[in-house]
């Protein structure tokens, strides 16, 4: 059982949420995850990366987006409550040293898992270029923290309704045309996103690192459930990753794979939709 | 074999009973051998293929107690011989004939502390009555006398009377164990390492407790509340649960002794990562491992479809690919969660099948198709990347290879297809690499099994292994009788431990 000790409403579906986790919270290391369930007997084990962690506290920060009814279920949760099921760290920690030059792209919500990979790389010594991008303005987090790590910041916004109008591939591409291209880039966002992040880089032989969120279980090495060719064999999220070689990731198959369950959970959303008129129109009788 | 209706069998057996009870010690072994062996009784098979309940129903008392009489009492008991735990198999048989069902129970528990759950789930057949004089008498492994069943008879009897005796534990000795994942081998290190008075924590990564026998063994097989009953068990006897915790990750399993002050470690993580064919199409939408299948269905109820969030995949038609136990309850979940045609796929046939044998009689009478000398070549998809369906080629029988059962060699061009939309692999598992990857001290062989001695301790000093871990995909059993072993050889440790210190 673990306590929400804050949450705040980073936009309109992402939410902030810091665990209480002693044990996980001293044990983390960058690039690691969590799962959780919002109940015991009936939830979905949901894995999310660990944002941030504070010893001294005890807790661990999670930053996720609604994306059906599991995640709905999380965001209805407040401060003081319980979340009955909270466990980790789960995956192989981010390999860490001083590479030199070092972009990071964090493509959404990717800037969550993103943040303390940035951070001990800087610590690293590393020089750290950071690229953030979003839909929309409204979609961008982490500004604050991610600036306060960068060497270099860009934040670009699809609609241009924020920073730079356009795709990061955009900077990542002219980053990787200078003179002195970077080391390695690590990116993290939506499959898509990683995969033509992969795909920019990939001309320039700049070594992509990519972190996987794909359909998990156990999350110990016991289902099969996350497994991903990557380079032709077969690797298992969980436990081999998250992170990847993303020149190597057939990401075509990870994204087909990611909808297996897609008439399942929109029948399950559609109910808890229903669910919610129904509330709403009984509180108003 | 054709189903029997329960009262049938029932009545049966008091007609017989009631022939046989008054002259039951002067039986000669001749009219022993021609009481009729007792059949099982069971849902009806259309019946209980749209349900969870369980399958098997049990004995009734007079058909426990017939049974029981077919036993020889041998002197040359070969039927302990060949049981993990050496079970005193014609003792407790005894009293179940002469109706102390009580004294059975109290036989048993000597040396096995989960008769409910080994009753259901060990393979007899090739074990304890593998061996049984009435069966070979009858030329028949089937018709030796039922050892499981009966086993099983007296531990639901001892269940539903409402007194499970709580084992004692002697007086604390300041000692503490940990015990790494809670199946069966896990169970039973706890369980023996606590009655000598040490104390006790148990380790389990998932949200329940019970490993393979929750997220594995489907309800209809083994039901939870077994396992909970158990579980409480243990708890009563002052036993302590840690679930969510993942041992290696949530500390390293060093940590427990350096750290956290444990005296000894008992590590009973089981089977790790499934195996896949390494087929063309393996990645497709609809192909799960039955580990996965299994786990979502059991463990994460997602066959109540309209309470759980967790999803499973809708199937017509489904093959599984193998011939295990976890192959048996793969196909039988699926027809269960509603698939109209359920083919097991087998390379070898039905004699080489390593799947009990009871498990293989009711999933036939359930209507799943058996295709032996059958092997998946590749599996084909849609546009969407679905499974849509599978290549298979024959095989036929070569010569014995290493495990002693005949090699299977495939048949050229004889490839054909079959209309599938799922596909559940189960073909065994890896070892569960958590542990080697984070303890690299810990000798391992190429497998990642964990390399123990004979007393289950392994290359670290205080840390013991056993079930899967150590052995590979094995049996319930197996693995009772290594954490058996291993809290022997703890017990030991910790008493030299407590002697050395009142010599100071």
């Amino acid at each position: 059982m673990s306590k929400i000790l804050h949450k705040k409403q980073l936009s309109q579906d992402v939410f902030l949420m810091r665990l209480e986790a002693p044990l996980i919270a001293e044990e983390r290391k960058a690039g690691q995850f969590i799962i959780l369930q919002t109940d015991e007997d009936l939830g979905e084990r949901i894995p999310l990366t660990i944002a941030d962690a504070d010893v001294n506290e005890g807790s661990i920060t999670i930053i996720f987006q609604v994306v059906g009814k599991s995640t709905k279920d999380l965001s209805q949760f407040n401060e003081g409550d319980n979340l009955p099921v909270l466990v980790g760290p789960l995956g192989t920690p981010t390999h860490i040293e001083n590479f030199g030059t070092v972009v990071c792209v964090g493509g959404g919500i990717g800037v969550a898992p993103l943040h303390p990979i940035a951070q001990s790389l800087k610590a690293a010594g590393n020089n750290v270029i950071i690229i953030i991008g979003a839909r929309n303005k409204e979609l961008i987090i982490l500004e604050e923290e991610m600036k306060s790590i960068a060497d270099e910041f860009i934040v670009c916004t699809d609609d241009g309704s924020y920073g730079r109008k356009g795709l990061v591939t955009e900077p990542l591409k002219e980053i990787c045309e200078r003179e002195n291209k970077p080391e390695m880039a690590i990116a993290i966002g939506p499959p898509i996103m990683m995969k033509f992040c992969s795909e920019t880089t990939r001309p320039y032989k700049v070594f992509t690192q990519v972190s996987l969120n794909t359909i998990m279980v156990d999350g110990t090495g016991m289902c099969g459930g996350c497994r991903v060719n990557v380079g032709g064999e077969v690797k298992f999220v969980c436990v081999d990753g998250p992170e990847f070689d993303g020149h190597k990731v057939d990401f075509d198959n990870m994204m087909s794979r990611l909808k297996s369950y897609k008439e399942f959970e929109k029948k399950k959303d559609h109910a808890c939709n229903m669910e919610a008129e129904i509330a709403k129109k009984e509180a108003v009788k | 074999m054709s189903h029997k209706l329960p009262e049938e069998i029932a009545e049966q057996a008091r007609e017989y009973l009631a022939k046989y009870v008054v002259r039951k010690d002067e039986l000669k072994p001749k009219e022993r051998i021609n009481i009729p062996s007792q059949e099982m009784p069971a849902q009806d098979p259309i019946e209980r293929g749209k349900n969870l309940k369980e399958v098997t129903l049990g004995f009734t008392a007079e058909q426990a107690r017939l049974e029981a009489m077919r036993c020889l009492q041998c002197v040359k008991n070969t039927c302990v011989a060949d049981c993990p735990v050496g079970i005193d198999i014609p003792g407790f048989i005894k009293q179940i004939a002469d109706g102390d069902f009580q004294g059975a129970v109290d036989i048993i528990k000597q040396t096995s502390l989960l008769p409910s759950i080994c009753g259901r789930v060990c393979p007899q057949e090739s074990q304890c009555q593998e061996h049984c004089k009435v069966g070979a008498a009858l030329k028949d492994v089937d018709k030796g006398v039922a050892i499981g069943r009966l086993e099983r008879f007296v531990a639901d009897w001892e269940r539903a009377s409402g007194n499970v005796k709580v084992p004692n534990v002697k007086p604390s000795t300041g000692k503490k164990v940990a015990v790494v994942g809670s199946g069966p081998a896990g169970l039973v290190v706890a369980a023996d390492v606590r009655r000598e008075g040490h104390n006790v924590t148990i380790f389990e990564a998932f949200h329940k407790m019970g490993g393979v026998m929750r997220y594995g063994i489907p309800e209809f097989r083994l039901p939870n509340d077994i396992i909970d009953q158990e579980i409480d068990t243990l708890r009563k006897m002052g036993v302590e649960f840690q679930t969510n915790f993942v041992v290696g990750r949530t500390r390293k399993l060093t940590d427990l002794i350096n750290k956290d002050g444990f005296d000894a470690v008992f590590v009973g993580t089981g089977a790790g990562l499934p195996y896949f064919m390494g087929i063309e199409g393996e990645n497709l939408v609809g192909v799960f491992s039955a580990n996965e299948y299994l786990t979502r269905a059991n463990l994460m109820r997602a066959f109540d479809k309209d309470n759980s969030n967790t999803p499973i995949y809708s199937s017509r038609n489904v093959a599984v690919l193998g011939g295990g136990n976890v192959a048996m309850d793969a196909a039988r979940m699926a027809l269960r969660l509603g698939a109209e045609k359920v083919y097991v796929i087998y390379r070898r046939t039905e004699n080489e099948m390593p799947a009990r044998k009871e498990e293989i009689e009711h999933a036939k009478e359930e209507g799943i198709e058996f295709h032996f000398l059958q092997n998946a070549k590749r599996i084909i998809g849609d546009e969407d990347g679905r499974v849509i369906a599978m290549e298979c080629l024959r095989y036929e029988l070569g010569e014995p290879d290493s495990s002693g059962r005949r090699r299977p060699v495939e048949v050229p061009n004889s490839e054909f297809k079959i209309i599938v939309d799922t596909v559940l692999v189960s073909i065994g598992n890896g070892s569960n690499p958590l542990i080697s990857q984070t303890t690299p001290e810990m000798v391992v062989n190429k497998w990642g099994n964990i390399i123990v001695d004979e007393t289950q301790k392994s290359s670290v000093e205080k840390i013991y292994a056993g079930g899967d871990i150590v052995l590979g995909a094995a049996t319930v059993i197996l693995a009772m009788g290594e954490g058996r072993r291993a809290a022997a050889a703890i017990n030991e440790q910790l008493e030299k431990e407590l002697n050395k210190n009142a010599d100071l």
